[in-house]
């Protein structure tokens, strides 16, 4: 009798140590980002966020696995088979790279599970069903820069962008826009976030003489080239940044040479200064507080609070796929997508969210802000 | 195009052929000196750099961690070394002090320096301390041991000790990047030519390295020992020329030319940790116009390098990377037809 009691006792604790996978009810994310690579500097301040996500949603305790995919489509695509195949999640998170992001997008319709995407990935028609954006789509936040260009007379632009998908976004985007506004494209150059100078594009860009140069890049990569084109003389009140630029990096490294330029922007990075009623203001300056408290004053950028907006629209979504399924299960993922789709109006940190079976962007016109740098620091244009 | 354009693309093309040229000229004497094709060149702009920038903010850069850890093991080998070899412990004392001492008073007058935010070019001389004792303690732990291997063999690890260093550069200066201060804010102008101090500052870099180069492998001895290593590892070796010792000044020469590129190109451009890399390939590129042996046909190259660049930058920004780095390929056919195929390397 004894005996069996060891024996049981043994078959127990071998059984513990043999499944060390989560119990099925946990809701698990996998997020795979770039903490290291070309855009890491937007990876780590991510991860930064997530580390401030709370140990449960909807009564579900949390379990997020994070992976590095090093800003490499074919890491990321491992990262994402690993989640779909090994760890069996609930959602992807990732990544915040444009072309990383991209890849993950098959793997994740393939999986039948619904990713998060932390970048502004525009995909063709019929890829990506399973994918929502997180960040606003180049599209929205370019409203903001042609509605200025048009109230102060601007006739003609020139596009000084990332040679990567980041940069052919915005200027899809920004060319029917700013057409329908009257306003003419004047002179596409590129450039890449490693190269050491733009002397012979910003030489091209003055030789054409736009009314506004676009300026298309992201995180301290933004300056370079804003530097370059003070450099030859091009009046700072006309160059415009992107959302991918609106981060103190941009002021740390540009200093002078970017006071006066315009940033178009999310609202969360801005909160405090938005006009009362804007819908973001309180959750962005819940972000900002919950953040800036955990990783020091002016740490807060709009890479960390789409961190924190994925809590946001999951806190809507998980209760309603709860009501059809067991998370774990493939009935749940399934209801999850069908809940982002139909949940409706979701005021985030980052703008005013409408996600649809048909727009997986979803962010409202009104989402964009304009910013001006002034005195180092950022002023809300009205 | 008009003149004025021509000259200011011609210019910005100089410029940064100048500091391609200097890092084509540390590849060739690395290659010629050790056979070991030194990928990570770049990495030592990369430090350079960024060891500036944390100094100017008044933070101990964590390179000087890097250098007390390699130092330490780098000791601990040659203590290991000595014991096998039976040597009297005197000489092992003597053999641990050479290889501590400077790293260690480096970093300590880094860490009682840094918090005072020094002038800028005495931070600046610190910073070429720093990443200059990098250089021979990189070749003590990644190469010394495989002096004898194939070219094929030194470039893989090259390749891995590239990716190592980029890793830890990561670790050491996070991932956003860094623009340093000039060294010299004047401006003049010449017509629509527009020269800033820094560009001057990084010629006359250039030219007194060169002439300073120059008169190291003509004048000295162990300049001559160099040359005399480069020319025939075996005869030199039988002449009493330690060979490990020229691949350790080799190092050390290309590891204070990659931090003088740094510090030269750090304020006209912002640098990440893995700035170094696409910088260092260009000098590679160069360094293949010279068959990685001949100096001037290297600086040629570099000045080629960067006029092609900054005019094709102008032209098809688009596909800038795409001509500089296709040019290799007419470079190689030219130089195989000229040359035929010598193997001097599989005996």
């Amino acid at each position: 009798m004894k005996k069996n009691r060891i024996l049981a006792a043994v078959a127990a604790a071998a059984i513990a140590a043999l499944a060390p996978l989560p119990a099925l009810a946990d809701l698990t994310l996998g997020v795979s980002i770039s903490l290291t690579g070309p855009t890491s500097a937007l990876g780590i301040p991510t991860k930064n966020g997530i580390a401030l996500w709370p140990k449960e949603i909807a009564g579900e305790k949390l379990n997020v696995i994070v992976l590095d995919d090093a800003t490499d489509p074919t890491t990321a695509v491992k990262n994402t088979r690993k989640f779909i195949n090994e760890d069996k999640v609930d959602l992807i998170v990732g990544s915040v790279a444009t072309p990383v992001a991209a890849a993950m997008a098959d793997v994740a319709a393939e999986g039948k599970t619904v990713q998060l995407m932390l970048s502004p990935v525009n995909l063709p028609e019929g890829r990506g069903a399973w994918s929502f954006r997180m960040p606003q789509s180049t599209a929205v936040m370019a409203i903001p820069i042609v509605e200025h260009w048009k109230k102060n007379g601007v006739k003609s632009y020139g596009f000084l962008g990332y040679a990567d998908a980041y940069g052919e976004a915005w200027l899809t985007d920004i060319k029917p826009l700013a057409e329908k506004a009257g306003i003419k494209l004047v002179d596409v150059e590129r450039f890449a976030r490693s190269d050491t100078a733009v002397t012979g594009q910003a030489l091209k860009l003055m030789q054409a003489n736009p009314d506004a140069i676009l300026v298309v890049a992201s995180g301290s990569g933004a300056a370079m080239p804003h530097k370059g084109l003070v450099e030859r003389g091009y009046p700072k009140a006309k160059i415009y940044q992107t959302h991918g630029a609106a981060t103190m990096d941009l002021i740390r490294i540009g200093g002078a040479d970017v006071d006066g330029s315009f940033v178009s922007s999310g609202p969360a990075v801005v909160a405090e200064k938005l006009p009362e009623g804007n819908a973001s203001k309180a959750l962005g300056m819940q972000f900002k507080s919950q953040f800036e408290a955990a990783n020091g004053k002016g740490s807060a950028n709009q890479f960390a609070a789409h961190a924190f907006d994925v809590i946001l629209v999951l806190q809507k979504a998980v209760p309603i796929a709860l009501k059809k399924g067991k998370p774990g299960t493939p009935e749940f993922r399934a209801a999850l997508k069908d809940a982002f789709e139909t949940m409706g109006r979701t005021p985030v940190s980052q703008g005013v969210l409408n996600w649809t079976a048909t727009d997986h962007f979803g962010y409202t016109p009104e989402t964009g802000v304009l910013l001006k740098v002034a005195n180092g620091d950022w002023q809300v244009v009205p | 195009m008009d003149f004025s354009t021509a000259g200011i693309l011609l210019l910005d093309g100089v410029t940064n052929g100048a500091v391609y040229g200097l890092l084509a000229l540390a590849t060739v004497l690395v290659f010629a000196v050790t056979r070991v094709i030194f990928i990570p060149q770049g990495e030592f702009v990369a430090y350079g750099a960024l060891t500036l920038a944390l100094l100017q903010l008044g933070k101990v850069p964590g390179t000087i961690w890097l250098l007390l850890v390699l130092a330490a093991v780098a000791a601990l080998l040659d203590l290991v070394d000595a014991a096998r070899r039976g040597l009297p412990p005197a000489a092992m004392a003597r053999g641990l002090v050479r290889t501590l001492v400077a790293p260690v008073v480096v970093a300590a007058v880094t860490w009682w320096a840094a918090p005072l935010k020094l002038h800028l070019l005495a931070q600046s001389a610190l910073t070429l301390a720093i990443v200059t004792l990098l250089g021979p303690l990189v070749y003590r732990l990644a190469y010394q041991r495989l002096a004898d291997a194939t070219v094929l063999v030194l470039l893989i690890v090259s390749v891995g000790v590239h990716f190592a260093l980029t890793g830890l550069g990561l670790v050491f200066f996070g991932a956003e990047g860094f623009r340093n201060p000039s060294f010299w804010d004047a401006r003049f102008s010449a017509g629509p030519l527009m020269l800033s101090g820094q560009t001057i500052f990084i010629f006359v870099a250039a030219i007194a390295l060169i002439v300073g180069l120059w008169l190291f492998f003509g004048r000295t001895l162990r300049g001559k020992a160099l040359r005399a290593t480069a020319v025939n590892r075996l005869g030199a070796r039988l002449m009493g020329i330690s060979t490990s010792g020229a691949g350790k000044l080799s190092f050390g020469l290309a590891a204070f030319i990659g931090a003088l590129s740094g510090l030269l190109i750090g304020p006209t451009t912002t640098i990440f940790y893995d700035s170094g890399f696409l910088i260092g390939l260009k000098g590679f590129v160069a360094a293949i116009f010279g068959g990685l042996a001949s100096y001037p046909a290297a600086a040629l190259g570099a000045l080629l390098v960067g006029v092609l660049e900054s005019f094709s930058s102008f032209y098809a920004s688009a596909f800038k990377e795409v001509i500089v780095f296709t040019l290799i390929i007419p470079v190689l056919l030219w130089r195989s037809f000229q040359h035929g195929h010598d193997d001097e390397e599989e005996q």
